[in-house]
Protein backbone atom coordinates (compact mmCIF):
# COMPACT_ATOMS: atom_id res chain seq x y z
CA UNK A 1 0.00 0.00 0.00
CA UNK A 2 0.93 3.76 -0.57
CA UNK A 3 -0.54 6.68 -0.31
CA UNK A 4 1.29 10.35 -0.51
CA UNK A 5 0.08 13.92 -0.11
CA UNK A 6 1.67 16.57 -2.36
CA UNK A 7 1.99 20.10 -1.33
CA UNK A 8 3.44 20.48 -4.67
CA UNK A 9 2.52 19.74 -8.41
CA UNK A 10 2.78 16.09 -9.02
CA UNK A 11 2.99 13.73 -12.39
CA UNK A 12 0.75 10.62 -11.51
CA UNK A 13 2.58 8.84 -14.74
CA UNK A 14 5.63 9.00 -12.99
CA UNK A 15 4.29 7.84 -10.03
CA UNK A 16 2.13 4.81 -11.90
CA UNK A 17 5.64 3.86 -13.76
CA UNK A 18 8.01 4.26 -10.43
CA UNK A 19 5.55 2.19 -8.59
CA UNK A 20 5.39 -0.51 -11.68
CA UNK A 21 9.06 -1.05 -11.23
CA UNK A 22 8.62 -2.57 -8.25
CA UNK A 23 5.91 -4.86 -8.97
CA UNK A 24 5.69 -9.00 -10.36
CA UNK A 25 4.07 -7.12 -13.79
CA UNK A 26 3.98 -10.37 -14.85
CA UNK A 27 1.66 -11.52 -12.49
CA UNK A 28 -0.52 -8.37 -12.35
CA UNK A 29 -2.60 -8.42 -15.80
CA UNK A 30 -4.68 -5.45 -15.13
CA UNK A 31 -3.74 -2.02 -13.87
CA UNK A 32 -6.50 0.66 -13.48
CA UNK A 33 -5.74 4.36 -13.15
CA UNK A 34 -7.69 7.27 -12.35
CA UNK A 35 -6.25 10.52 -12.37
CA UNK A 36 -8.38 14.06 -11.30
CA UNK A 37 -7.89 17.15 -12.60
CA UNK A 38 -8.55 20.55 -11.07
CA UNK A 39 -11.36 22.00 -13.49
CA UNK A 40 -11.06 25.70 -14.25
CA UNK A 41 -15.45 25.78 -13.55
CA UNK A 42 -18.00 24.38 -10.84
CA UNK A 43 -21.59 25.50 -10.87
CA UNK A 44 -21.45 27.66 -13.71
CA UNK A 45 -18.56 29.89 -12.49
CA UNK A 46 -14.88 30.36 -13.10
CA UNK A 47 -12.75 29.07 -11.09
CA UNK A 48 -9.62 30.83 -11.79
CA UNK A 49 -7.52 28.48 -7.98
CA UNK A 50 -8.46 25.98 -5.16
CA UNK A 51 -6.91 25.64 -1.66
CA UNK A 52 -7.46 21.98 -0.64
CA UNK A 53 -7.59 22.17 3.48
CA UNK A 54 -6.86 18.53 4.90
CA UNK A 55 -6.69 17.31 8.45
CA UNK A 56 -2.55 16.54 9.53
CA UNK A 57 -2.66 12.98 10.22
CA UNK A 58 -6.12 11.81 10.09
CA UNK A 59 -6.58 12.68 6.05
CA UNK A 60 -3.17 10.08 6.15
CA UNK A 61 -4.64 7.37 7.98
CA UNK A 62 -7.97 7.83 6.65
CA UNK A 63 -6.49 7.07 2.99
CA UNK A 64 -4.90 4.59 4.61
CA UNK A 65 -7.81 2.58 6.11
CA UNK A 66 -9.82 3.24 2.91
CA UNK A 67 -7.20 1.36 0.87
CA UNK A 68 -6.60 -1.07 3.60
CA UNK A 69 -10.37 -2.19 3.57
CA UNK A 70 -10.14 -2.61 -0.02
CA UNK A 71 -7.38 -5.04 0.50
CA UNK A 72 -9.54 -6.54 2.39
CA UNK A 73 -12.18 -7.01 -0.11
CA UNK A 74 -10.12 -7.35 -3.29
CA UNK A 75 -7.29 -9.47 -1.50
CA UNK A 76 -5.42 -9.71 -4.92
CA UNK A 77 -4.89 -5.78 -5.47
CA UNK A 78 -1.96 -3.58 -4.72
CA UNK A 79 -2.61 0.24 -4.79
CA UNK A 80 -1.37 3.27 -5.06
CA UNK A 81 -2.87 6.77 -4.29
CA UNK A 82 -1.78 10.04 -4.16
CA UNK A 83 -3.59 13.70 -3.38
CA UNK A 84 -2.66 17.38 -3.81
CA UNK A 85 -3.11 19.91 -0.39
CA UNK A 86 -3.17 23.53 -0.11
CA UNK A 87 -2.81 25.57 -3.34
CA UNK A 88 -4.31 24.12 -6.53
CA UNK A 89 -4.38 25.78 -9.87
CA UNK A 90 -6.69 24.83 -12.86
CA UNK A 91 -5.00 21.19 -15.03
CA UNK A 92 -3.19 20.20 -12.14
CA UNK A 93 -3.65 16.73 -10.69
CA UNK A 94 -5.84 16.52 -7.66
CA UNK A 95 -6.18 12.42 -6.77
CA UNK A 96 -4.37 9.67 -8.31
CA UNK A 97 -5.97 6.02 -8.03
CA UNK A 98 -4.17 3.12 -9.22
CA UNK A 99 -4.99 -0.06 -8.70
CA UNK A 100 -3.26 -3.48 -10.11
CA UNK A 101 -4.54 -6.76 -9.88
CA UNK A 102 -4.38 -10.15 -12.02
CA UNK A 103 -7.58 -9.23 -13.61
CA UNK A 104 -9.46 -6.59 -14.89
CA UNK A 105 -12.66 -6.75 -12.96
CA UNK A 106 -11.08 -6.25 -9.73
CA UNK A 107 -8.65 -3.96 -10.40
CA UNK A 108 -11.46 -1.25 -12.30
CA UNK A 109 -13.87 -1.91 -9.11
CA UNK A 110 -11.58 -1.52 -6.30
CA UNK A 111 -10.43 1.62 -8.26
CA UNK A 112 -13.71 2.74 -8.77
CA UNK A 113 -14.25 1.76 -4.67
CA UNK A 114 -11.28 3.83 -3.67
CA UNK A 115 -12.17 6.83 -5.15
CA UNK A 116 -15.66 7.36 -4.32
CA UNK A 117 -15.22 6.51 -0.46
CA UNK A 118 -12.02 9.43 -0.64
CA UNK A 119 -14.27 11.69 -2.24
CA UNK A 120 -17.07 11.17 0.77
CA UNK A 121 -15.06 9.77 3.42
CA UNK A 122 -11.24 11.66 3.26
CA UNK A 123 -10.97 14.77 5.46
CA UNK A 124 -9.91 17.56 2.54
CA UNK A 125 -12.30 20.23 1.92
CA UNK A 126 -11.81 22.45 -1.19
CA UNK A 127 -12.05 25.99 -0.68
CA UNK A 128 -12.71 27.90 -4.43
CA UNK A 129 -11.36 31.57 -5.83
CA UNK A 130 -13.32 32.69 -8.63
CA UNK A 131 -12.41 34.95 -11.65
CA UNK A 132 -14.21 38.22 -9.53
CA UNK A 133 -11.83 36.86 -6.62
CA UNK A 134 -14.69 35.95 -4.64
CA UNK A 135 -13.57 32.98 -2.44
CA UNK A 136 -16.17 29.69 -1.05
CA UNK A 137 -16.11 26.46 0.52
CA UNK A 138 -16.92 23.50 -2.12
CA UNK A 139 -20.81 22.67 -0.18
CA UNK A 140 -20.36 19.09 -1.49
CA UNK A 141 -18.88 16.91 -4.64
CA UNK A 142 -21.01 16.49 -7.97
CA UNK A 143 -23.11 12.90 -7.08
CA UNK A 144 -21.61 10.11 -9.43
CA UNK A 145 -20.90 12.09 -12.28
CA UNK B 1 -10.08 10.31 38.56
CA UNK B 2 -7.59 12.57 37.10
CA UNK B 3 -5.36 12.37 39.90
CA UNK B 4 -5.34 15.88 40.87
CA UNK B 5 -4.81 17.19 37.30
CA UNK B 6 -7.38 19.09 35.09
CA UNK B 7 -7.99 16.62 31.99
CA UNK B 8 -9.58 17.91 28.87
CA UNK B 9 -10.81 17.24 25.75
CA UNK B 10 -8.82 18.88 22.64
CA UNK B 11 -11.64 20.19 19.93
CA UNK B 12 -10.63 21.18 16.58
CA UNK B 13 -12.36 22.96 13.90
CA UNK B 14 -11.61 23.12 9.92
CA UNK B 15 -12.91 24.53 6.67
CA UNK B 16 -16.14 26.32 6.72
CA UNK B 17 -16.68 25.16 10.79
CA UNK B 18 -13.54 27.00 11.93
CA UNK B 19 -14.42 30.13 10.31
CA UNK B 20 -18.35 29.70 11.77
CA UNK B 21 -16.85 28.93 14.86
CA UNK B 22 -14.38 32.17 14.72
CA UNK B 23 -11.59 29.85 16.10
CA UNK B 24 -9.55 26.48 15.67
CA UNK B 25 -9.66 24.86 18.55
CA UNK B 26 -11.33 25.01 22.10
CA UNK B 27 -10.08 22.68 25.45
CA UNK B 28 -13.06 21.50 27.13
CA UNK B 29 -12.91 20.26 30.75
CA UNK B 30 -13.38 16.51 30.44
CA UNK B 31 -16.55 16.18 33.68
CA UNK B 32 -19.12 13.29 33.93
CA UNK B 33 -21.37 15.37 32.05
CA UNK B 34 -19.19 14.82 28.84
CA UNK B 35 -19.84 11.40 27.32
CA UNK B 36 -19.93 11.71 23.55
CA UNK B 37 -19.01 13.83 20.71
CA UNK B 38 -22.37 15.30 20.74
CA UNK B 39 -21.90 16.58 24.36
CA UNK B 40 -18.89 17.86 23.45
CA UNK B 41 -20.62 20.11 20.77
CA UNK B 42 -23.45 21.02 22.63
CA UNK B 43 -21.55 22.29 25.58
CA UNK B 44 -19.97 24.52 23.80
CA UNK B 45 -22.46 25.12 20.72
CA UNK B 46 -25.67 23.99 21.51
CA UNK B 47 -27.67 21.71 18.82
CA UNK B 48 -25.63 20.66 16.26
CA UNK B 49 -26.25 21.39 12.47
CA UNK B 50 -27.20 19.55 10.17
CA UNK B 51 -24.21 17.27 8.35
CA UNK B 52 -21.54 17.47 11.28
CA UNK B 53 -19.39 15.54 10.63
CA UNK B 54 -16.58 14.38 13.32
CA UNK B 55 -13.84 12.73 14.39
CA UNK B 56 -12.56 11.40 17.66
CA UNK B 57 -8.49 10.88 17.72
CA UNK B 58 -8.37 10.79 14.20
CA UNK B 59 -11.02 8.30 13.31
CA UNK B 60 -14.71 9.08 11.77
CA UNK B 61 -17.01 9.30 14.55
CA UNK B 62 -20.97 9.48 15.00
CA UNK B 63 -22.37 11.86 17.96
CA UNK B 64 -23.50 9.05 19.58
CA UNK B 65 -19.34 7.74 20.18
CA UNK B 66 -18.01 7.95 23.26
CA UNK B 67 -15.20 10.30 24.46
CA UNK B 68 -12.51 10.41 27.54
CA UNK B 69 -10.12 12.10 28.57
CA UNK B 70 -7.28 13.35 26.50
CA UNK B 71 -9.10 12.68 23.52
CA UNK B 72 -8.80 14.84 20.37
CA UNK B 73 -12.12 15.65 18.74
CA UNK B 74 -12.46 17.25 15.65
CA UNK B 75 -15.48 18.63 13.67
CA UNK B 76 -15.89 19.44 10.27
CA UNK B 77 -18.14 19.75 7.57
CA UNK B 78 -19.01 17.43 4.22
CA UNK B 79 -16.07 16.69 3.11
CA UNK B 80 -14.71 17.55 -0.66
CA UNK B 81 -11.95 16.11 -1.75
CA UNK B 82 -11.17 13.98 -4.64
Amino acid sequence: MAVRLFARPFDPWALVQERERQLPLERLGACSVFAGRMRDFNEDEDVRALFLEHYPGMTERDLERIVAEAETRWPSITCEVAHRVGAVEPAEILVLVAVWSAHRVAARDACSEILERLKHEAPFWKRERLADGTERWVERNTPGQ
Amino acid sequence: MCRGRQVTITVLYFARLREDVGRERDEVASTGDVQTVGDVWRGLHGEPPARLMAAVNQAHARLDTPVADGDEVAFFPPVTGG
